[in-house]
């Protein structure tokens, strides 16, 4: 493969050069890319922000800030970590650069609406960063924006939630794109119980990202009013119910951390049957699931809401609903045990970051059940617990598979490959980091201990100083990684096809990919994860 | 890059993004269906104030309006581009129709000390607030709509005055005709919440 054939060379729309051939790009795969470098940088700077929030709690009292800027620090590390790094990741990088390649497809089926969804998410995160320098200062509500402070702070609340409401249309469009590219460009071989599971999972995510986001965006257009115009929607003195603000937040904010995990399941699912080197178990059972989970997901937002003052009904109807949803979850964790059993295992560090996942979300899962049954929910609302919990879910899950990702698309991506033992040293930093970190906050929310609170009681200390140490562990471990994914770039680009042994069509083009993804028509195989011939290979 | 008009999966795209654009709206008529069970005496109070024949005006205005986007397609099926403009332009021109009807309508309301944070409605009936609330926001990305959807569908006029879109390749047509539909049929059921409440 000379150096001149592959997509980071050959740009599409042919004949364009220099800037324009990136900024101006229909090609999903060097869209995925500018995702990538955007969102590794909101990502980090997130994790900043979070350590620093942490070295704040290390000790009672103030320790290096004060507290409204720590107001300010929750929310803006929760809005960048959910809507500019959870929500877009996985899918806006490796949807974008591997559905299309997974269908055996040369392209998304409206490239320059792809397009668009990448400036809009540009533009949604400057407006972010806008916000932050504008007037009295970043936002101190909490990502969730509750009214009526949200109505009444004087932070740039407006600001941020039109960021929000703008990073919500790249989302919607992306979905529209996956969901259109899904059902009008597959390979005419590829039915659709031999499409890879990643892709299955994008799909789903999908589907949630078109019809709950819509609903955010009305949330926030209403906020907007609100501020601007007084009218009342929500104020109890001019007839309003502020309940409904959190039933329509959560309407979406709920399917949104669907959105964050389905695509990263998508991701284990792939990863475990090539290390492996055997088949997925239940490939049809996971494909259910994964469209049972967006759509029971869409149906347990007041869970959120147990404590807000809503009819015990309710209460009991969404702590039902919730319970039926973890049953999904489980059924693919089981597969991927099961895909594991009597498999040939090969470690690598995605398989190792994979197994961190399997282990940190079934924790986090079990963790959810606590505060998805009202009655002992009521115990730990809004303590630190339930920050763990969503930690260990959407870092410890989708975190670590965005990772894992990262570790067994690189090569592919650009055509390099980097060190092992640093991503190893810092994948077990990360996960050691990890539990030293969060862990003592599930035990100190059961103890009492108040979410987003600057200070707390004398008690509270100790664990807190511990779990600052776990912090630091795990942004190094976070760090060493993706440094040494970065310094690969300067190596030779001397990636085989197929480093890993993969079954999916990825593997059959060259890494780096050509423009057109497909020189020769893909060979579709009767079953995606069919390994028999690289199992026979390697025998050779 | 290999071109192909896939204009089904022009169609799915579209719909899909028509779905969404219901579920905005649908989160204003939840809000609508929580406040009316609160208040229902009060929103039929607030109802009764709001001009029916404008209302209707505005309905028939904008179904008519629908018929003409329709039949501009059938005409570019046929071919027929000069009538298909002709369609699409009066189209437009009754979407300017509704516009300053809305105008109208809102300006009397305002000139009645009607409108948000009013004093009006600050000293009345919380109910009454929350009605002419709904209203105002309701109506109003309504509006918002309907000057997109003239929009698209000057797009598509120009497009078909430029011979971009024929009686073999029209989907830009279909798709903001689809859009102009679809606004319509938000009024279709703003028009009874609002003005028909008994």
């Amino acid at each position: 493969m000379t150096a001149a054939q592959s997509y980071l060379e050959q740009p599409s729309p042919p004949g364009r050069t220099g800037w324009k051939a990136w900024l101006l790009t229909h090609d999903h795969k060097r869209l995925g890319l500018m995702y990538l470098w955007a969102i590794l940088f909101w990502f980090v700077l997130a994790a900043i922000l979070g350590l620093l929030m942490r070295t704040e709690l290390m000790s009672a009292g103030r320790t290096i800030m004060g507290p409204e800027t720590y107001s300010s620090m929750f929310t803006l590390h929760g809005v960048i970590m959910i809507f500019l790094f959870g929500i877009p990741a996985i899918p806006a990088i490796f949807g974008n650069f591997f559905l299309p390649i997974q269908l055996g497809a040369d392209d998304v089926f409206f490239p320059r609406l792809n397009l668009l969804s990448w400036y809009l998410f540009m533009f949604g995160g400057g407006f972010a960063v806008f916000s932050l320098f504008f007037g009295d200062g970043f936002p101190d509500t909490g990502w969730t924006f509750y009214v009526p402070f949200s109505i009444s702070s004087s932070g740039n609340v407006s600001l941020t939630v039109t960021a929000a409401f703008i990073l919500g249309m790249s989302s919607m469009l992306t979905g529209l794109n996956f969901v259109t590219t899904f059902h009008r460009m597959r390979d005419k071989a590829m039915g659709l119980m031999k499409i890879p599971l990643f892709t299955w999972s994008v799909y789903a995510t999908a589907w949630v990202q078109i019809l709950a986001t819509p609903v955010i965006a009305i949330t926030f257009v209403l906020v907007v009013l609100e501020r601007l115009l007084s009218i009342g929607l929500f104020e109890p003195d001019k007839g309003g119910d502020p309940l409904l603000y959190q039933h329509l937040f959560w309407m979406y904010s709920h399917p949104a951390v669907y959105i964050i995990i389905l695509p990263a399941m998508g991701v284990i699912s792939e990863i475990i049957p090539t290390f492996s080197h055997k088949s997925i178990f239940g490939y049809k059972a996971i494909v259910y699931s994964s469209l049972a989970i967006a759509i029971a997901g869409s149906l347990v937002w007041a869970h959120h809401m147990y404590t807000s003052g809503m009819s015990d009904v309710s209460v009991f109807v969404f702590s039902l609903l919730t319970f039926l949803v973890a049953i999904p979850s489980a059924v693919k964790v089981f597969s991927w045990v099961s895909t594991m059993y009597k498999g040939s295992i090969e470690m690598s560090p995605p398989f190792f970051l994979t197994l961190c996942f399997i282990y940190l979300f079934t924790v986090g899962g079990l963790t959810g059940l606590v505060i998805g049954a009202a009655g002992t929910d009521i115990h730990v609302h809004d303590t630190h617990f339930v920050v763990a919990h969503f930690h260990f879910v959407m870092l410890g899950g989708t975190g670590f598979a965005f990772f894992a990702a990262l570790h067994y698309w690189w090569p592919k991506m650009f055509g390099v490959m980097y060190r092992n033992r640093p991503a190893y040293i810092g994948a077990v930093s990360a996960a050691v980091g990890f539990i030293f970190h969060f862990v003592p906050m599930l035990i100190l929310g059961m103890q009492g201990m108040p979410r987003r609170y600057y200070d707390y009681l004398p008690q509270y200390e100790t664990g807190n100083f511990l779990a600052g140490f776990g912090a630091y562990l795990l942004v190094f471990g976070l760090l060493l990684m993706l440094l040494n994914l970065v310094l690969s770039l300067r190596g030779p680009r001397t990636a085989p096809a197929n480093p890993w042994g993969g079954a999916t069509l990825e593997w059959s083009v060259p890494s780096p990919p050509p423009v057109e993804n497909f020189t020769d028509p893909p060979n579709i195989k009767d079953f995606p994860y069919d390994f028999s011939e690289i199992v026979g290979n390697s025998k050779k | 890059m290999t071109t192909r008009i896939d204009t089904a999966g022009a169609r799915i795209g579209m719909w899909i993004f028509l779905y969404s654009e219901i579920i905005l709206f649908g989160g204003l008529f939840v809000l609508y269906a929580v406040y009316f069970y609160d208040y229902p005496e009060l929103f039929a109070k607030g109802g009764k104030e709001l001009n029916r024949i404008i209302g209707s005006l505005n309905t028939v205005v904008l179904l008519v309006s629908s018929f003409t986007v329709a039949a501009s397609i059938a005409a570019i099926q046929r071919g027929r581009k000069g009538q298909a403009m002709t369609f699409l332009a009066f189209s437009i021109f009754c979407g300017l129709v509704f516009v300053v009807n809305k105008y109208f309508e809102w300006g009397a309301k305002i000139r009645h000390d009607i409108y948000p944070n009013s004093a009006t409605l600050q000293d009345g009936e919380p109910g009454l607030n929350i009605f002419f609330g709904l209203y105002y926001v309701i109506t109003g990305l309504h509006g918002l709509h309907v000057i997109i959807g003239m929009a698209l569908l000057t797009v598509s006029l120009v497009l078909v005055m430029r011979d971009r879109i024929t009686a073999s390749r029209y989907v830009v047509l279909e798709n903001s005709g689809l859009y102009w539909h679809l606004v319509d049929l938000i009024w279709i059921f703003v028009f009874p919440l609002f003005y028909l409440v008994l």
